[in-house]
């Protein structure tokens, strides 16, 4: 069923990006970021829960959101590749986490009138929370943007490697198309041109430059991953695969 | 001279007549001291106890399970935000302290230097470490130095919360397949006596202790207080059907406690002095949070002074 397998991508995004903010609990640059990012991860979890206890009420039998969660393999992830790539430097943790930001919270704005009542009521409540993230990583953005020179190098390479990414974000699948059209999946072109102003302004706020980068092959909306996804998901499932079936 | 000492009497009356002292008042050297040294070690075990934990956030088994860590972890963070806020009220700064537990001059709860080694140890610790916390913190929450008090307050509501989750992590493993109640009884074996040392050396090896009760940092002593834990936990542990690893543990009815075996002290010292299982690597991590955060906290100090020059001109020329 496509109405699945898009809840299933919307939930992938949160659980991929959740996880890697979870890796870094403990270990940020400060207590502060630490906590900001860990709420992050948090509320990206908390998204993942309602997607999936929806999908598994109505797929019936054994499906539980944690059958959803935990016991897929790589090719049945739909996750956008921006949200796999790893935790290199808190530099590309916040370029990471404010281009999908932005794109989340207009991609909710746009949910929020889904004609599919679950996506909807997950939208509404979800805006809150991805407004607020995406103050947390603009914010971060000029500060290390326009801080020191060294922080200003790093947030270059991050944007360098990340950037390239972030037009996978807007790639609309066959089965998304179809639920375009049925009003349930968000239209992703008519928040683009908005999207790639925002993250431009942003950008050129904090001095940063997106010349002569090109667009790179990403596929993961297709269940095509990095390599990175098989190592994510031997960490995230290995209790789930070394105890099957048993009650936490 | 003469003046001290009545200053110190007057200091004193006042803590006796259970008025709390605040960050402005006249406070003896040694009171300031002393509290800066508690407060601070309290805070580091906070976030040097982030790291066990942490250790399973990404392979926790549930996503119910998943959230409820990020949520603990997230709130032990807090913990050490208050307290550091309670210790920067006595004129000592944040970067001072994380200085004197990068170079070993500060120390944390023993505790944080076992390794987590199963889903199961997350629950031990909730169970165990959090309640064992529990039970200095309560005693805290009436002691002298009114900063540390009102945090002790905040801080108590959530370590029972995280001691209430923790029991109910190891009692639906101790309920659950053959498995499970393997990893919960390993985990109970392995956490019980460290936890049991939280409440430090033995009453005759610990110095301090008069002192501390006349500024009621403390009301009980260590062997009361562990005492108090071990007759709290043993019945938990038989309800969930787990065994104390203890053979000498018998409730004897005459004094109305649990009796109990002795504890490793030898154990307990070598961790103490930095050679546990963990000490080098926990260590190690904060010192690595710190030194790859630097260029970070570098970063928003300029961009924050560009910031406050910027509003400064505009000021300037309107
Ligand atoms: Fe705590
Ligand atoms: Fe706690």
């Amino acid at each position: 069923m496509s109405v699945d397998r898009y809840i299933l991508s919307l939930s992938d995004n949160s659980m991929i990006l959740g996880h890697r903010l979870s890796e870094l609990c403990g270990h940020g640059p400060t207590l502060e970021t630490d906590i900001a990012l860990t709420n992050i991860s948090l509320d990206l979890f908390g998204q993942v829960r309602g997607f999936l206890s929806v999908l598994a009420a109505r797929q019936g039998s054994d499906v539980t959101e944690d059958s959803l969660a935990f016991l897929r393999r790589e090719r049945e992830h739909f996750n956008c590749i921006l949200t796999e790539l790893p935790n290199t430097d808190f530099a590309h943790i916040i370029v990471r986490q404010y281009f999908f930001d932005v794109f989340h919270k207009m991609q909710l704005e746009v949910l929020q009138q889904s004609t599919d009542q679950d996506i909807a009521a997950i939208a509404v409540k979800s805006l809150k929370e991805a407004k607020y993230h995406e103050r947390f990583s603009q914010s971060w953005m000029l500060r290390l943007g326009d801080g020191t020179e060294v922080s200003h190098a790093k947030m270059q390479v991050a944007v360098n490697t990340l950037y390239p990414y972030v037009h996978e974000l807007f790639d609309l699948t066959e089965w998304e198309k179809e639920l375009i059209e049925s009003g349930v999946a968000a239209d992703t072109e008519t928040i683009k041109e908005e999207y790639y102003r925002l993250i431009h302004q942003t950008l050129a706020q904090a001095n940063l430059s997106t010349d002569g980068l090109s667009n790179r092959y990403a596929k993961g909306k297709h269940g095509m991953h990095t390599e990175n996804l098989g190592f994510i998901l031997a960490e995230f499932q290995y209790m789930q695969r070394a105890y099957p079936q048993m009650e936490w | 001279m003469g003046d001290k000492i009545i200053l110190e009497d007057k200091f004193q009356k006042r803590i006796d007549a259970g008025e709390k002292i605040e960050p402005k008042d006249w406070m003896p050297e040694k009171y300031r001291k002393t509290h800066i040294r508690q407060i601070s070690q309290h805070a580091h075990s906070e976030i040097v106890g982030m790291l066990p934990e942490g250790n399973w956030i990404t392979r926790a088994p549930s996503l119910r399970r998943k959230v409820g860590l990020l949520a603990k972890v997230q709130d032990e963070a807090g913990h050490g935000l208050y307290l550091y806020s309670a210790a920067e009220t006595l004129g000592i700064s944040r970067d001072q302290l994380f200085d004197q537990l990068h170079t070993g001059k500060a120390k944390y709860s023993s505790i944080f230097n076992y390794p987590t080694l199963s889903w199961a140890d997350i629950g031990a610790i909730g169970w165990l470490v959090d309640g064992a916390a529990i039970i200095n913190q309560v005693m805290l929450t009436r002691t002298s130095f009114g900063p540390y008090a009102r945090a002790m307050v905040r801080i108590c509501k959530e370590e029972s919360f995280h001691q209430r989750q923790g029991y109910e992590i190891m009692l639906g493993l101790a309920n659950g397949t053959p498995e499970q109640k393997e990893m919960a009884q390993d985990a109970l074996n392995r956490f019980w006596w460290p936890s049991l040392m939280m409440f430090g050396p033995r009453d005759e090896d610990s110095p301090n202790t008069e002192q501390s009760v006349k500024w009621k940092i403390k009301r009980k002593t260590n062997d009361e207080l562990r005492q108090q834990f071990i007759d709290i936990t043993v019945p938990q542990a038989e309800y969930i059907g787990l065994t104390i690893p203890d053979p000498d543990l018998k409730w004897n009815e005459e004094r109305g406690h649990y009796d109990f075996g002795e504890i490793d002290w030898d154990e307990f010292w070598t961790v103490v002095k930095g050679n546990g299982p963990c000490n080098k690597e926990r260590l190690q991590a904060r010192i690595d949070a710190w030194d790859e955060g630097s260029w970070v906290r570098d970063a928003a100090m300029s961009y924050a002074e560009k910031q406050a020059n910027q509003i400064g001109k505009e000021k300037l020329a309107s």
